[in-house]
Formats: C-alpha cells, sequence, structure tokens
C-alpha cells in the first residue's frame, strides 16, 4: 500500500499472493492428478459447495453483522433457478444460467433483507427463518418450480461449457473450483473496497456509521443481495456437481445452521474462515466414523455415528466461542506467526 | 429505499442569531427553542445556540444538565419534540443523521463509537464515507476514477492520523488501543472529513493533563487549519475557559447563561448553580 506521509507499512498476513498462488497451484494442478473419484466426490466437492456457502454467509454475517438464518433457501433459490434457467431457456449456456441463478437469488435475497432496515441481531435471525420456510413451502407447492415433478425431486442438467464436459468426478470437482476461486477473489476485492469498509462500519456501529455518512440502509440490502447471490451459487454448486439432483428436503434449516456453524467455527470476518470451516465440517463426520469403527467395531453404525457427529460438534462450537471466537482462521493465523518468530 | 424522509423547512434567510453573535454572518449553528423529552423526563427545554464560523463553543453545565442530550438532538440521533436545528442555511426540526456528513458536519462520542473490528487507518478512512462517489462496480474494477479517489482518501487520512500523532499505532485493530488514543483516533475519523461544523462531546474525559494539553492542541489547530466551528463538551472549567471563545451553560436542561468564557465566570448564575457552591470535583482542576 503506498500511502502518503510516513506512517508505518501494513503488517503483510499469510493471505499474502505467493500463498494464494502455492494454494491455487495445489488445487488445479497437483490435487486433479493424485486424487480417488472418492475423494472428489465425498470430500472435496462438497467442501467446495459448502465453503462457497459460508463465503457468502460470512459477507452477511461476519462482515456486515446481520445473522441470517436462512441461508440454505438461498442455496434452493440458486440450485432451482439454474435448473429452470437451463430446462425453459433451450441453448442457454451452462455460465448463463448459473449467473443467472445468482441473480434470482440475489433479489431473493434483497426482499428476506428488508427487515434488517428495521431489525437487529436475534430478531432479524427470526425474521430471515421466514425465508427459509417460505422457500420449502413455495417449492413443495408449485410445481411449475420443480417441472411437476411429483416428489419435487429433479435431475441436475449435464455439466457441459463450451462443449467441454465436467461429468466425471474430477470434472465436477475443477469446474466448483473454477467458480469457487473466481467467487472467492471477487469478495476478497469488495472486502478490501471502500464499500467492504462500509460494510464492517456498519456491524461494529450502525450510529457511527450513519453519522460518517455510510448510506446504511443502502448497504446492508447490497450485503443481503451479494451474500444471497453467492449462496445461490453454491446451493447450483451443492445440487449439480455434488448431489446430481435436487430436492426441497436437501436445503432445510439444518443445512443453514450448518453453513452457519462453518462460518463460526472458521471464523467470522475472514475470507479463509469459510474453508476452514467447510473443512472442518467435511471431515469431521469422516473421523468419526474411522475412529468409531476403530474403537468399537461393528456396534458404531450410522444412527450411532449422526449422533455422535452432533454431540461433537455441539461442543465443539461452544468450545469455539467460548475460547476462541474469532474460529480457527484466528487460531491458524497465531500458530503462522509464533513458527515465523521461532523461524 | 431512501433514508426515512427528512422533515425539512424552507431554508431560512432570518435565522435569528443568538444574542452575542456578530452581525451580518449566518451562524453555521443555530438551534432555536429546542425542546427533548424522554417520556415525561424533560432532557432540555427551549434551547437556543448560535456558533458561528470557526468558533470554539463549549457547553457547560453539571452532570444531568442535557449537555450530551443536546449534541444527541444536534446530531439527529434524539428527535426534539419542538424547535429547530439550522446547519448553515439548511434548517431542520430533526435532522435526519444520514445527511449530517453532507451538510459538513462530524461529531465525536462520548463513550467512543469507533470500528473496533477496524484498523486505526481504516477507521480514519470511513471518516469519509460520505465522500465516497465511485460505486460498488467501479471500486470493484478498479476504474481509474475509483482507483483515483481512493488514493486521495487514503493520502488524507494518512496526513489526519499523522497530524493527531498516531501513525505508529495506523495499522493496529482500534479495539486494542488505549483509550486515550482511540479518543484521539476518533477525532482523526471527524476531522478527515473537514467539517465546517465539528460536534465534541467530552474529547477529554479520563485523560491526564499532559493527554488534555494535547488535545486542546488538537482542537485548536483543527480550528485554525479548517476553519470549522467547533461544540465542545467538556467538563473540565479550565481547559473551557482556555480554550473556548463562548460558553453556554446548561442547568437542569436550561440555559443559565451564555458569553464569553470570563463574562460566564462572573455570573452569579453560574457561580450558584455550577462553579463554586459544593465544588463540584472536576472544577477544581483549574
Amino acid at each position: 500500500m503506498s500511502t502518503a506521509l510516513d506512517l508505518p507499512a501494513k503488517p503483510r498476513d499469510l493471505s499474502g499472493p505467493v500463498g494464494i498462488a502455492l494454494l491455487l497451484a495445489l488445487a488445479f494442478g497437483l490435487v486433479p492428478l493424485t486424487a480417488s473419484d472418492y475423494l472428489f466426490e465425498a470430500i472435496l466437492t462438497p467442501f467446495l459447495a459448502l465453503a462457497l456457502a459460508g463465503l457468502g454467509l460470512n459477507l452477511l454475517t461476519g462482515y456486515a453483522g446481520l445473522l441470517s438464518l436462512g441461508s440454505s433457501a438461498f442455496m434452493a433459490v440458486g440450485a432451482y433457478a439454474a435448473f429452470n434457467l437451463s430446462l425453459r431457456v433451450p441453448g442457454l449456456p451452462l455460465p448463463v444460467s448459473i449467473l443467472g441463478a445468482g441473480l434470482v437469488a440475489a433479489a431473493a435475497g434483497l426482499v428476506a433483507g428488508l427487515p434488517s432496515l428495521r431489525l437487529k441481531g436475534f430478531y432479524l435471525a427470526v425474521s430471515t427463518l421466514a425465508a427459509q420456510f417460505f422457500v420449502a413451502w413455495a417449492l413443495n407447492r408449485i410445481g411449475w418450480l420443480s417441472n411437476d415433478s411429483p416428489s419435487g425431486v429433479i435431475n441436475a442438467p449435464r455439466l457441459v461449457v463450451a462443449g467441454q464436459s465436467f461429468e466425471d468426478a474430477r470434472g465436477r470437482y475443477l469446474f466448483s473450483l473454477a467458480i469457487v476461486s473466481f467467487l472467492t477473489f471477487a469478495t476478497g476485492r469488495l472486502v478490501n473496497s471502500p464499500t467492504g469498509r462500509n460494510l464492517v462500519a456498519i456491524r461494529d456501529s450502525e450510529v457511527a456509521a450513519r453519522i460518517v455518512g455510510v448510506k446504511v440502509a443502502r448497504t446492508k440490502l447490497l450485503a443481503f443481495a451479494l451474500s444471497c447471490f453467492i449462496v445461490g451459487i453454491a446451493g447450483v454448486l451443492w445440487a449439480f456437481a455434488y448431489l446430481r439432483t435436487v430436492e426441497p428436503a436437501g436445503f432445510n434449516l439444518d443445512r443453514s445452521f450448518q453453513i452457519l456453524f462453518i462460518v463460526i467455527i472458521g471464523g467470522l470476518g475472514t475470507l479463509r474462515g469459510a474453508f476452514l470451516g467447510a473443512g472442518f465440517i467435511v471431515v469431521l463426520p469422516l473421523v468419526l466414523s474411522r475412529l468409531g469403527a476403530a474403537l468399537l467395531g461393528d456396534s458404531f453404525d450410522s444412527g450411532t455415528l449422526e449422533m455422535v457427529q452432533r454431540i461433537v460438534l455441539g461442543a465443539l462450537i461452544v468450545i469455539v466461542l467460548i475460547r476462541e471466537p474469532a474460529g480457527l482462521s484466528a487460531l491458524l493465523h497465531r500458530t503462522a506467526r509464533r513458527l515465523r518468530l521461532s523461524a | 429505499m431512501s433514508q426515512s424522509s427528512p422533515r425539512r423547512l424552507q431554508p431560512a434567510p432570518s435565522v435569528t442569531p443568538g444574542p452575542r453573535a456578530k452581525s451580518g454572518e449566518t451562524p453555521i449553528l443555530a438551534v432555536e427553542k429546542l425542546t427533548l423529552a424522554f417520556g415525561g423526563t424533560v432532557a432540555f427545554e427551549a434551547i437556543d445556540l448560535s456558533v458561528q464560523p470557526g468558533e470554539i463553543h463549549a457547553v457547560i453545565g453539571p452532570n444531568g444538565a442535557g449537555k450530551s442530550s443536546l449534541i444527541n438532538a444536534i446530531s439527529g440521533l434524539y428527535a426534539p419534540q419542538s424547535g429547530s436545528v439550522s446547519i448553515g442555511e439548511a434548517r431542520f426540526t430533526r435532522i435526519p443523521a444520514g445527511r449530517l456528513a453532507a451538510l459538513g458536519v462530524a461529531r465525536t462520542f462520548q463513550n467512543l463509537a469507533l470500528f473496533n473490528g477496524l484498523s486505526v487507518f481504516d477507521n480514519v478512512l470511513s471518516g469519509l464515507a460520505g465522500a465516497q462517489r465511485a460505486g460498488l462496480a467501479a471500486q470493484w474494477l478498479g476504474l481509474p476514477h475509483a482507483r483515483r479517489e481512493a488514493q486521495v482518501h487514503r493520502e488524507r487520512a494518512a496526513e489526519a492520523i499523522a497530524r493527531l500523532g498516531i501513525g505508529e499505532v495506523a495499522h493496529r485493530p482500534v479495539g486494542t488501543l488505549p483509550f486515550g488514543v482511540q479518543k484521539r483516533a476518533e477525532l482523526a475519523r471527524a476531522l478527515v472529513a473537514r467539517p465546517r461544523l465539528l460536534l465534541l462531546d467530552e474529547p477529554m474525559a479520563g485523560m491526564t493533563a499532559t493527554e488534555k494539553a494535547e488535545m486542546s492542541r488538537f482542537i485548536r489547530e483543527a480550528r485554525e487549519d479548517l476553519g470549522c466551528a467547533i461544540v465542545l463538551i467538556e467538563h473540565d472549567i479550565g481547559v473551557v475557559m482556555r480554550l473556548s471563545d463562548r460558553v453556554t451553560v446548561l442547568d437542569h436542561g436550561r440555559r443559565i447563561a451564555q458569553g464569553t468564557p470570563a463574562e460566564v465566570q462572573a455570573d452569579p448564575a453560574v457561580v450558584a448553580a455550577y462553579l463554586g457552591v459544593e465544588g463540584d470535583p472536576e472544577s477544581e482542576a483549574a
């Protein structure tokens, strides 16, 4: 940063250009060459979709301080919008239908964000539940949205961009990775812009933000729209690249909480928090099931696993909230700094 | 989605100047018969206050006199029941707080209202939020005018920070800094916008004598460099007497005196209500 006068230079953190380039080289280069289909399908692709949803929610909750419990509703809006765009506009390129899905989710977010102009904190969170229930209701009742499929379950369209198929496990991973990388870069630019600063200003002191001339109402609605744009596209990835089907039940309140937990565990108000949290949430059940099978043998069935998973997750959230409110991101940051100091 | 529409009256060409205002000049701030009550409790009643451009005007009075409420009403955070507030030519019954920056008004808060998650530098930069012209897309794409604006704003923020002597901590999160430094950061955030009118709600509360002297210097410099008028709430009578051009004294929500520091100090009503009798511990610091 080239500020005038004699201010000390802004300290650099981990997320320097070198670190990001290494990470991208790893994700685009090494992983596709070495990973197995199981790794792509069971871990990496859902990780990317959830991380993107976490990124979107973090923009709203972590940066702008507006709590939402309706994330999965906007994932559903994105997924069904992309499905309908692909179905009803023949020949529409996939990237365009995904962009359109993001815009539809953003519009829905704008409407859901209206209460934020009057409500704060807990009350706002409760009002976002309305979106959650309304979307589930609409998807179950309006047959047109799921092309009159009796169960509401629909098959995702084929992932083909410019004649290039991304249908296999590796392709779906790369497809998700490309979108997630771009949107993460885009969000990074946003949060470092003056508008990003305004978001944090509203979070930290709405009164002071108003006094210094931040257009509070407009900025809040913008936060909802941008957040839901990203969450909507995460919904497309979840449905098209990971599950390959779309059903309303997959986007329930549990999913909304899962995304909120990702953000809390990973670190509110940081970009990497969404990735750390999503990685944690995706890997945790696998680790637990291996651990359970090793310790208890056959008596550790899937029902027990799910129960143990919930208990461990709940306990971890309490511990994180008490011991490390800034999440894994802060933990990583401190560890790295300690390593650098001792090196 | 406009902000709640301001109940703006017609510009008042003939704003009644305060009793001692220099004639001929429009006051930058004119408060007329302003009354504020919370439920049945009157915070202040029929307050008149007129501040000329470039004037440092102190508002003093015992605790609970209504000083902070007055500042909050002037900055649109409280809705007065009657009376009006004029900023320059624009006259309001209730100023919309969101328009303060555009009207050239900046303020600080008694108990600080900084953006704790941001660095000192970013806090000061956000003091220019009202001056942002580039839209989100232009910022995001890094279009030339957006980059230019960002650069100019960074330079102004750096200048304000250097001026207040907090350059060393410019990139530290503001919430982690000592109270005195935070007070300075908040003043820098107000000054960076180059306001016409600056409202300071106890800028020196909890400071040592040395810090108070420094803060007084910053306030005086702000007036000299920016030519802005300053409304100052302060408990330390010594500071008030040295710093201000005129003083308004409130007691129990009423104005009991107004004048130069010397006049106010000699006013029997003030002496009775505030200065001498019973001895407010802080007034001894003079």
